[in-house]
């Protein structure tokens, strides 16, 4: 199993869920963070008090797959968030030791 | 066009003339022919309004600007000391400080008498501007009321975020009484320094907005900066709340100003007329300005320039003409704009939401300005009797003499609250926000 940690632009998240929705992927966890990467920050004016905001909005997207789907989530992450901009965001992909899921006690891949 | 309080006695002796017809034929006989007082019912009900008006400016009016502009840490804090220092000026009004502006005796610079409102019935009147008509007493003390509750909430702005709420209690208690209550007799009672200077206030410009402004400079200066002030990001935590708050200002400013004319006439809608006016060219100068210094026109220049507007036209309401409290307008937003962003940051103070930046400022451009638009050679409704050049010479008299007795009574007010309570909440409180660390809660719970 594989834990996939997607960091994307917030307008792509719909898109995003939707194509890998038609992968069959089951399940995804969604946070709205704050970060930085290559892209600059803006800067905001307040009665002439300049605020440089250095972090940027993004959403972050968890997403645990079977170890076969995984290569064709983080493809289709890649080509469904991507704008060519920089401040598309990162797509990181762990090994997943276990899973469980709650309600049944089922284990493994049968409880993604 | 200044106000003034004659009443009492004479007054209430005019009314009750017709109690017997003897009486009546021998009063007549004795006294010149005069007007019989009129209450009149319209302008009752105007003044009630406009005094309910000048509340609204307060809570939620100045509460909601105020706190829009503050942290979220501090939200609850900005808003419940502005609705407490308001609240304590209403008691202490009724207790002594009506008595101090407008007592029944007095000399140029306080007035004494009518303690607790001794003597003052439904029946006393208050005089208006126009000969033989009345208004009801209490509407009256109501009225003048709200303008001290106002006045020192609108000090605060430069203090939030950092001072202890039982520090302001304490300061506004001494502020009022060594301050607010003695300007306001010099310039609006009858025999006041300013009154008989022929200072043009109509409706608070010296009292209110140059008073409030400079005291909330000297007070911030001696209270000190916030800590992370120029380091740390102080944005306003919700200009949602702040434009919410600029919109019930204005409206409630056509109670201060309007409401000023003491009457529903023709003086009271010009003064309406000129609130408009002066307040739709201040929203846009502020812009214009910001355009024009290279950064992006701002809903919170939109809500300054608002505010620059309404305090520059306050002394001018009923004092000039529409076109006159445009430029008035305008001007005032443009130096107000200039006062917060360039002179602000150079002089390194730390007055929070520019308190002095707008009041003390767009005060003193107003105070100064209606000395011109006043003229009718400009559009004014003055009588040409006194030049545009004497008249600025009396209004800088009254401007200079307000700022410094302002600063040196605030000056007194903070080191005696500073004696008695402590000025500034401990550093853990003012990190953590003073919302927690002063009243115990959260503005947000999410």
């Amino acid at each position: 199993m594989k834990f996939i940690i997607a960091i994307i632009k917030p307008f792509k998240l719909d898109e995003v869920r939707d194509a890998l929705g038609t992968l069959g992927v089951a399940g995804m966890t969604v946070t709205e963070v704050k970060g930085f990467g290559r892209q600059k920050g803006q800067t905001e004016i307040y009665r002439g008090a300049e605020y440089s905001t250095n972090m940027l909005p993004k959403v972050k997207i968890e997403i645990a797959v079977s170890d076969a789907l995984a290569p064709q989530v983080v493809e289709t992450i890649q080509q469904t968030a991507s704008t060519d901009a920089i401040g598309d965001g990162k797509v990181f992909v762990l090994d997943l030791a276990s899973a469980v899921r709650i309600r049944t006690g089922e284990t493994g891949d049968t409880a993604l | 066009m200044i106000r003034k309080l004659i009443c009492g006695a004479g007054a209430v002796g005019a009314s009750l003339l017709t109690a017997t017809a003897a009486f009546a034929q021998e009063a007549a006989a004795a006294a010149e022919p005069a007007v019989e007082a009129v209450v009149d019912k319209g302008d009752t009900a105007w003044m009630m309004t406009s005094t309910v008006l000048v509340l609204l400016m307060i809570l939620p009016g100045l509460a909601l600007f105020y706190g829009g502009l503050t942290r979220t840490k501090n939200m609850l804090a900005t808003m419940t000391q502005i609705g407490a220092a308001a609240c304590l000026a209403m008691i202490i009004w009724v207790t002594y400080g009506y008595g101090l502006a407008f007592g029944p005796e007095g000399n140029a610079y306080f007035a004494w008498g009518k303690w607790f409102l001794a003597g003052v019935t439904p029946d006393s009147l208050a005089d208006t501007f126009s000969d033989g008509f009345k208004l009801p007493e209490y509407v009256f003390i109501s009225f003048q009321m709200t303008f001290a509750a106002i006045t020192v909430a609108l000090v605060l702005g430069s203090v939030v975020e950092r001072i202890k709420f039982s520090a302001v209690m304490v300061f506004a208690a001494i502020w009022l009484t060594i301050v607010y209550f003695p300007i306001a007799h010099m310039v609006w009672a009858a025999g006041g320094k300013f009154f008989e200077m022929g200072a043009l206030d109509f409706a608070g410009g010296t009292v209110v907005h140059i008073n409030a402004g400079v005291s909330a400079l000297v007070a911030a200066l001696i209270l000190g900066k916030r800590i992370g002030y120029g380091k740390e990001i102080m944005a306003p935590h919700s200009l949602t709340l702040t434009m919410v708050g600029t919109g019930m200002l204005w409206v409630g400013w056509f109670g201060f100003n309007a409401g000023s004319a003491l009457e529903a006439n023709g003086s009271a809608a010009l003064a309406m007329i000129n609130t408009f006016v002066a307040t739709a060219a201040g929203a846009l100068a502020w812009m214009v300005a910001e355009k024009l210094a290279g950064h992006k026109a701002s809903a919170l220049g939109f809500c300054s320039g608002i505010i620059a507007g309404l305090v520059a036209v306050t002394p001018a309401a009923g004092n000039s003409g529409p076109m006159g409290a445009i430029i008035l307008g305008a001007v005032a937003s443009a130096i107000c704009f200039v006062a917060v962003t360039v002179l602000k940051p150079k002089l390194g103070y730390d007055d929070s939401l520019d308190a002095f930046g707008i009041h003390g400022v767009g005060g003193i451009v107003g105070a100064l300005g209606t000395a011109i638009v006043y003229a009718p050679g400009l559009g004014g409704p003055g009588d040409g009797s006194v030049s545009i050049g004497a008249q600025l010479g009396i209004q800088a008299a009254a401007t200079g003499a307000t700022i410094v007795w302002a600063a040196i009574g605030t000056a007194i007010a903070i080191y005696a609250a500073k004696a008695v309570t402590g000025l500034r909440v401990t550093p853990e409180v003012e990190r953590e926000g003073l919302d927690l660390g002063e009243h115990g809660e959260r503005a947000y719970n999410y």
